[in-house]
């Protein structure tokens, strides 16, 4: 079965900051809650961009704060 | 077998020069080339075949660096037929001396744009593969006129300071990602550039050189080799001088 777009978003989040699952709630920003410094936010774009095989403009990068924002912005993107 | 063996390299500027002298020397160690020129293309593609007579991986690509389409179409090529950028040698730089009080706006924006918005451009377009990578080594050529100043050279000093404070800065970003960057600041090297000094200017020049005499462009190129190697893997950030004890 296909994972969600959540389900993924989240996997590269803990993979790629050290935090728990748990912890990757839609509202958690990810600087403010789960540590991230800006590059690392930057890394989780580029991750995404894998992921989904999308490109994620500077633009529109820089809007994404938090993993809701993450994953709101990947489903439309990719037309989940 | 090279220490650069298996190194992709992009070097701008590299058709002449010290860029053309750092081309051939990454190359004779291994790496593999990216020989970037912006108008000379015969010199660009005689680069090369050196490199490729003498059994090693280039090709030319033009771009001028101060336009990031073309910088990005460049790094992409490098990209598809190398599949990484291991060394980024911000290379690519011109000249338009004029005294202050007589320099034209286009003058000071010109070397502006290439010497130092070429180094930010294709800085950033290496970023995002050298983060991928994990790794990836930097090296900027800046000038010891960028530190000391030189009457005559306000756009090209202004830039070539600037290169030396985006060193620092790049360094600072990209040091957790493992991504290390440094700059060579030449003094005096004998270079179609200084070629173009009169001999009165040049006497009066080497009088300043503690070591009584221009550099090489090899003097430079072995510098930037270093600074690629394992053997700098803990430093960056810096500037290194290589101009005879000129600044010191």
């Amino acid at each position: 079965m296909l994972s969600t777009v959540l389900e993924r978003v989240t996997k590269v989040v803990v993979d790629r900051l050290g935090v728990d699952e748990s912890e990757v709630k839609p509202e958690a920003s990810f600087r403010e809650d789960l540590g991230a410094d800006s590059l690392d936010v930057v890394e989780l774009v580029m991750e995404f961009e894998d992921e989904f095989e999308t490109e994620i403009s500077d633009d529109d990068a820089e809007k994404i704060a938090t993993v809701g924002d993450a994953v709101s912005y990947i489903k439309e993107k990719v037309g989940e | 077998m090279g220490r650069f063996d298996e190194k992709t390299a992009v070097v701008t500027g590299a058709s002449r020069g010290i860029g053309r002298t750092v081309a051939l020397r990454l190359a004779s160690e291994g790496a593999k080339v990216v020989v970037n020129y912006s108008g000379s293309q015969e010199k660009a593609e005689a680069v090369v075949e050196e490199i490729r007579s003498a059994g090693g991986e280039a090709f030319a690509f033009q771009a001028n660096v101060s336009d990031a389409d073309q910088v990005k179409e460049m790094m992409d090529e490098a990209i598809k037929q190398f599949g990484s950028i291991d060394f980024l040698v911000n290379n690519a730089g011109i000249t338009r001396d004029n005294l202050l009080m007589r320099m034209k706006e286009d003058e000071w924006d010109d070397v502006l744009a290439i010497n130092l918005k070429g180094v930010f451009l294709c800085t950033k377009a290496v970023t995002r593969q050298m983060m991928r990578q994990r790794a990836g080594r930097i090296v900027n050529l800046a000038s010891v006129v960028g530190v000391v100043g030189n009457a005559g050279q306000a756009n090209y000093v202004a830039a070539k300071a600037g290169v030396i404070g985006l060193t620092k800065t790049t360094a600072k970003e990209l040091a957790a990602r493992n991504i290390l960057v440094n700059a060579v600041a030449p003094g005096f090297i004998t270079t179609d550039m200084t070629d173009e000094l009169g001999e009165e200017m040049k006497e009066q020049l080497l009088s300043t050189i503690p070591l009584g005499k221009l550099g090489s462009a090899e003097d430079v190129a072995g510098t930037v080799a270093f600074l690629l190697s394992d053997e700098a893997k803990y430093i960056t950030g810096q500037t290194i001088n290589v101009d005879g004890g000129m600044v010191m």
